[in-house]
C-alpha cells in the first residue's frame, strides 16, 4: 500500500475510496480559528479535506494561548489565522491551507460572492446578525453551511443545507432484504430442489435459514388464507413450527431459523419513509432535477411496475450456517436478482434522461448500482433557512422542551443562546464578560431571555434563574474541551455532509456541558 | 474599564469557569483568587493558600494511552489547567495513526508514542509538565498508579481496562460500615470509540459502577467456529482465518505469527485467496485481511475529539467541582443523525473488584500456601497460580523466579502472622481466574478475619457474610 493509502487506513475502512475521494475534492472555508474553528478543522485536515481557507482578523493574545493549541508564545500579538493555519498544515501537507486576515463579519457584509467558491464553509462563534446573513448568501450560492457556537459550558452545532440527499446512508441496525416472504421465481425454485426432511443428519443441519423461512412461510400462508403471521399467538406458533422441524438440539441453522423468523414477519413492499421520498414533489422529472432525483422517478417506476411494490433486490446475504455450495448458490440467486433489478432500473434512467432532455448516459453505472443497492435507505434532508428558525420556531416544541426535565436544560441554553446576542446588541458586551457588575448583568439577561421568548410567541414561559446565572458566569469564555468537544461534532457533520455518506444531524444540536443531557432540537 | 487595562491571563477563559461562583457546581468547589494564582504563577506556592488550592496544586494526573484518544486527552488537559501529567503507553508510531493521533507526523514513526506525546505538547503548551512511560501498564509496580489523583484512560482493550480498573479500586478502602473512605477513592474517567460511536464515562470507585459492575456493557467478541472455517467456508473473512489460524500452524509449525510482520501477513493473504478460488467465494483483499487478522477498529479524528473532550471535562469537573459531574455514561452516537444520552448506571454491590471485598474467615493457624489453595477452591474467586499482597507487602509472588524464591519460605508461616496478628485486613490476590470458560488475568480483594482473634465474634454477624 502506498503511504496515503496506509495513512487513511482506519477511515477507508468507514467511508471507503468514493468518500476518501470526496473529502479529497472538498474547499473547507473557516470563518474564526479560535479552538472551536481550530478544533473542527484539524479534524479535517487529519482526514485529508482538499483545502482550507481561514478567515480570521484578530491577532493571538496572551489568552489564546491557554485555549487554542494552534497558537504558541511565539505567535503572540500575530495574525491567529497565520498561526493556525501553519500548525494545521503541520499535520497534514497533503492539505492545501491558506489563510485570510480579516474579520468575518465584514466580509460577509463586503464580499458575498467570497463564498461561493467553497464546498462548504464552517461559521464559528459568529453572532446571529451574521448568521442569518451569512445563511441567505450560502443558501443562494448553494454553498453547504455549518454553524458552531462554544460558549462557556454550552454551545451548539447547526447545518443549514436547502436539501441533502443521501444514497448511501449507513444505518446502524436494518433488516435485510431476503424476501423470505415473497419470493421470486428462481429464490422459490431454488428452495424447491432442498428437501426439508432428508435424512442424513449431516445435510438437515446444514440447510441454510433462508431456504427453512421461505419453506415455512410458504406452508404458513398457503394454510392461513396467505397472510403472514401477525398477532403474537400467530408469531410463536410459527416459531414452533420452524422449531418442530429440528431432529437433533445442535442444530444451529434452525436456531438461526428462530431468531430470524421476525424477517417472515416483516410487512412486504417499501418502508413509509421510501414511499415519502417517492411521492416527493422532487420525483417529477424535470430539467433541473439532481441525479438522485432523476433516480427516484426511475424507481417509483420500477415499485409500481417490475418491482411490484418491491424495490430492487439489495443483493447481499448474511453470513449463515450452511454448506458451502448452498450458500454460494444463495448468493449467486441474490446477486443474478440484483443484477436484474439493476437493469430495469438503469434502462428507465436512460428513458427518464432523455426525456428531460440530457445525455441518457450522464448518470454512470457505479452510481445507479450503488442507488439500487441503497434503494431502501436512501435519505433526504432540508433544512430550514435560519431566519426562519429565528423569526418564526415551533412554539410548541419549545414549550413542550422547557416542561421536559431531559429537554429543559439543552431548550434553556438555546434561549439563552439567543439572549445573549440580543444582550450585546443592546450593551455593547456579554453578559458576564468583565468581572464587575455580574448582578445587574444577571438581571439584564434575565429580562433580555423574557422578551425574547415572549417575542417568538412563548408568553408565560420561564427559565431557571440557575441556568441564567450559569450563562452569565460564563461570560463569552470559549474553554478548549467545550470547543474540542463541539468543534468535534461539527467537524463529523462536515465529513457526512461532504462524502454524502451517514445522516448529518436534522436540526440544533445543543451542547449543555453542566450534566451532558445535550439534545438535538427540531425548531 | 479597569477590566480591560488589567494584563491578559492566560487562562483568561478558564478563569471564569473556576474564579467565578456558580449554583449548578460541584459540593467542593471554592472558586477564588487561588485558583488563579495556581494556573497563572504555579510556582509561588503561598502558605495563604486554601486546602482547596494546595490539592490542585499537588494534584497528578494519569493519561493511560497515547494513542487516538490519548493524544486528544493530554492536548486537552493541559489546556483546561492541569499541569502536572503523566502518559503511560507501551507502542510505537505506525503510518496508520497518522489520521487522527495529531501529535505525531512521518518522521516518528517507529518512536514511542508516550515520549513524542508528551514532548509535542509541553513544546506548545508553556508551563505543563509530562513524565511518558514506554512501558506495558502491567510492568508497573501498583503503587506507581498510587501516585496519582485521577487516571484517564484512552485505551481500545478490555483488558487493559480492567487491569487499570482492577488497580485503581485496589486502593480504595472501607471502613466498618462499608462506607467507602474518601482519601482512598481514586477517580477515572475512560472513553473509547469505534466508528461514528463512543462512550465517555466517570468511575468514582466505591460511589459509581466500576468497569467490571458493568462489563456486559462489552458483548464478548464473536469468533468463528474452527469447523466452519475447516470444513464450509462461506465468506472471505472465513477463508483469511483459515490461513491465519489453521494453515499458518500446518505449514510452520511452531513459528508464532506476527501480525506486525508484513510478510506473514502477505503469506495469510496469499493463502486466503487460494481458499476463497477454491470455493468461489469472493471478496478476499489485502486490507480484509488486515482487518480481518488484526481485529481493527475503523477510527477517525473527529469522534476520538469528541470523547476525549467529554473525559478531559469531567476531569477538570471531579477536581475542582466547577459544575456538575456526569453521571455516569455518556454514549454518543453520530452515524445516523446526532444522538447523545446519559445514563445512569448502578453499582453492583457485590462487585469483587469494587465491593468492599469478599470476605474470607480463616482460623488464625493458616498457612500461606494452605489460603493460596483455598483461593482456587473457592467458588466466587476460582483463583489459581496467586500471588498475594497485604498493603505494600508481598507476601508470595509467583514471578520472576529470583522473587518467588525470595517469598517462598512465607508460604509455611501462618498467614495470621504474616498479616502482622490483626483480627482483620484486606489482601490483595493477584493470579488467573476462570472467566466465562476463559482463562484471565485478575486481581481481587479479599477481606480477611481471622476466627478466635480477640473481638471477632461480633465482627461477623456484623459483616453478615
Amino acid at each position: 500500500m502506498s503511504e496515503p493509502k496506509t495513512k487513511y487506513d482506519r477511515q477507508l475502512r468507514i467511508w471507503g475510496e468514493l468518500g476518501q475521494a470526496a473529502l479529497e475534492e472538498a474547499s473547507i472555508c473557516l470563518l474564526n480559528c479560535g479552538p472551536t474553528g481550530s478544533e473542527a478543522l484539524k479534524n479535517l485536515v487529519l482526514g485529508g479535506v482538499g483545502s482550507i481557507t481561514i478567515v480570521d482578523g484578530s491577532k493571538v493574545e496572551i489568552g489564546d494561548l491557554g485555549n487554542n493549541f494552534m497558537v504558541d508564545e511565539t505567535s503572540v500579538g500575530q495574525s491567529k489565522a497565520k498561526s493556525a493555519c501553519a500548525f494545521l498544515q503541520e499535520l497534514n501537507d497533503a492539505v492545501k491551507a491558506k489563510f485570510i486576515e480579516e474579520n468575518p463579519d465584514t466580509l460577509i457584509i463586503t464580499n458575498p460572492s467570497f463564498f461561493s467558491q467553497f464546498t462548504l464553509v464552517i461559521a464559528t462563534q459568529l453572532v446571529e446578525d451574521s448568521m442569518v446573513k451569512l445563511d441567505r448568501i450560502c443558501r443562494e450560492a448553494n454553498v453547504k453551511l455549518v454553524f458552531v457556537r462554544s460558549y462557556g459550558l454550552a454551545g451548539f452545532v447547526r447545518v443549514s443545507v436547502k436539501e441533502h440527499t443521501i444514497i448511501d446512508s449507513k444505518p446502524d441496525h436494518f433488516l435485510d432484504d431476503l424476501r423470505l416472504n415473497n419470493p421470486w421465481p428462481e429464490l422459490k425454485s431454488f428452495v424447491e430442489t432442498i428437501d426439508l426432511n432428508v435424512s442424513d443428519p449431516a445435510a438437515h443441519k446444514h440447510i441454510p435459514y433462508v431456504v427453512i423461512l421461505v419453506k415455512m412461510a410458504d406452508e404458513w400462508t398457503r394454510s392461513h388464507n396467505g397472510n403472514l403471521p401477525s398477532t403474537r399467538e400467530e408469531k410463536k406458533e410459527f416459531k414452533d413450527l420452524v422449531k418442530s422441524k429440528m431432529i437433533s438440539m445442535d442444530e444451529d441453522n434452525y436456531k438461526e431459523a428462530i431468531e430470524a423468523a421476525f424477517k417472515v414477519f416483516a410487512p412486504r413492499g417499501i418502508s413509509s419513509e421510501i414511499q415519502q421520498i417517492s411521492n416527493d414533489s422532487c420525483s417529477e422529472p424535470s430539467s433541473n432535477s439532481s441525479d438522485f432525483w432523476v433516480m427516484v422517478a426511475a424507481l417509483k417506476e420500477f415499485v409500481s411496475n417490475e418491482g411490484d411494490g418491491e424495490a430492487p433486490l439489495e443483493g447481499s446475504i448474511p453470513d449463515m450456517t450452511s454448506t458451502t455450495e448452498h450458500y454460494i448458490n444463495l448468493q449467486k440467486i441474490y446477486q443474478a436478482k440484483a443484477e436484474a433489478d439493476f437493469l430495469v432500473i438503469e434502462e428507465r434512467v436512460k428513458n427518464i434522461l432523455k426525456k428531460i432532455g440530457r445525455d441518457s448516459s450522464s448518470i454512470s453505472k457505479p452510481i445507479i448500482k450503488s442507488f439500487c443497492k441503497n434503494a431502501r435507505k436512501l435519505k433526504v434532508c432540508r433544512y430550514r433557512m435560519v431566519e426562519d428558525e429565528f423569526t418564526n420556531p415551533s412554539v410548541t416544541e419549545i414549550q413542550k422542551c422547557l416542561a421536559d426535565e431531559d429537554y429543559s436544560g439543552a431548550m434553556g441554553f438555546y434561549i439563552l443562546l439567543r439572549a445573549v446576542d440580543r444582550f450585546t446588541a443592546n450593551y455593547n458586551k456579554f453578559p458576564g464578560q468583565f468581572d464587575g457588575g455580574m448582578d445587574e448583568d444577571i438581571s439584564r439577561l434575565k429580562t433580555t431571555a423574557l422578551s425574547l421568548l415572549t417575542d417568538l410567541g412563548c408568553n408565560g414561559s420561564v427559565l431557571p434563574d440557575d441556568l441564567i446565572n450559569e450563562m452569565c458566569r460564563f461570560g463569552a469564555s470559549e474553554l478548549h474541551v467545550v470547543a474540542a468537544f463541539i468543534g468535534g461534532i461539527a467537524s463529523q457533520e462536515v465529513i457526512k455532509l461532504v462524502t454524502k455518506q451517514f445522516v448529518p444531524m436534522l436540526g440544533t444540536y445543543i451542547f449543555n456541558g453542566i450534566d451532558h443531557k445535550s439534545q438535538l432540537l427540531a425548531l | 474599564m479597569a477590566d480591560l487595562e488589567a494584563p491578559q491571563s492566560k487562562s483568561r477563559d478558564l478563569d471564569k469557569l473556576l474564579l467565578r461562583a456558580g449554583n449548578l457546581v460541584g459540593p467542593d468547589f471554592y472558586p477564588g483568587t487561588e485558583v488563579k494564582a495556581l494556573i497563572s504563577q504555579l510556582s509561588i506556592v503561598s502558605s495563604s493558600f486554601s486546602d482547596f488550592v494546595i490539592r490542585l496544586l499537588s494534584l497528578r494526573v494519569l493519561v493511560v494511552g497515547a494513542g487516538g484518544l490519548g493524544c486528544e486527552l493530554l492536548k486537552d488537559l493541559a489546556l483546561s489547567g492541569f499541569r502536572n501529567l503523566d502518559v503511560i503507553d507501551m507502542d510505537r508510531i505506525e503510518v496508520t495513526n497518522l489520521n487522527r493521533q495529531f501529535l505525531f507526523r512521518l518522521e516518528d514513526v517507529g518512536k514511542p508514542k508516550a515520549e513524542i506525546a508528551a514532548k509535542r505538547v509541553m513544546e506548545r503548551v508553556s508551563g505543563v509538565e509530562i513524565v511518558p512511560h514506554f512501558s506495558r501498564i502491567e510492568d508497573k509496580e501498583l503503587e506507581f498508579y498510587n501516585n496519582f489523583n485521577i487516571i484517564a484512560l484512552g485505551l481500545d482493550s478490555i483488558e487493559a481496562r480492567r487491569y487499570i480498573n482492577g488497580v485503581a479500586c485496589g486502593f480504595l478502602e472501607y471502613d466498618e460500615d462499608d462506607t467507602p473512605r474518601r482519601e482512598t477513592i481514586k477517580p477515572m474517567v475512560d472513553g473509547g470509540t469505534e466508528g461514528f460511536k463512543g462512550h465517555a464515562r466517570v468511575i468514582v470507585p466505591g460511589v459509581t459502577p466500576c468497569f467490571e459492575c458493568t462489563i456486559w456493557l462489552f458483548p464478548p467478541q464473536v469468533k468463528f467456529p474452527l469447523c466452519t472455517l475447516a470444513e464450509t467456508p462461506r465468506n472471505a473473512a472465513h477463508c483469511i482465518e483459515y490461513a491465519h489460524l489453521i494453515k499458518w500452524h500446518e505449514v510452520h509449525g511452531g513459528k508464532s505469527f506476527d501480525p506486525d510482520e508484513p510478510e506473514h501477513m502477505k503469506w495469510v493473504y496469499d493463502e486466503a485467496v487460494k481458499r476463497a478460488e477454491l470455493f468461489g467465494i469472493p471478496g478476499v483483499t489485502y486490507s480484509l485481511t488486515q482487518g480481518v487478522v488484526k481485529n481493527i477498529i475503523p477510527a477517525i479524528a473527529s469522534t476520538n475529539a469528541i470523547i476525549s473532550a467529554a473525559c478531559a471535562l469531567e476531569t477538570l469537573k471531579i477536581v475542582s467541582g466547577c459544575s456538575k459531574t456526569l453521571a455516569n455514561y455518556l454514549t454518543y452516537n453520530g452515524g445516523e443523525g446526532l444522538h447523545t444520552k446519559v445514563t445512569e448506571f448502578v453499582r453492583d454491590k457485590d462487585c469483587l473488584v469494587c465491593g468492599p471485598g469478599i470476605l474470607i474467615e480463616l482460623d488464625t493457624s493458616v498457612t500461606l500456601q494452605k489460603f493460596i489453595d483455598m483461593l482456587e477452591e473457592h467458588p466466587k474467586l476460582l483463583l489459581s497460580k496467586a500471588s498475594v499482597k497485604h498493603g505494600k507487602d508481598s507476601l508470595y509472588m509467583q514471578a520472576p523466579p529470583v522473587l518467588e524464591e525470595m517469598h517462598r519460605p512465607n508460604l509455611s508461616k501462618s498467614l495470621y502472622d504474616l498479616m502482622g496478628r490483626v483480627q482483620k485486613d484486606t489482601v490483595h490476590v493477584f493470579g488467573t481466574a476462570l472467566k466465562n470458560e476463559e482463562k484471565q488475568s485478575s486481581l481481587t480483594k479479599l477481606r480477611v478475619v481471622f476466627k478466635g482473634a480477640d473481638g471477632v465474634a461480633d465482627m461477623d454477624t456484623a459483616i453478615g457474610a
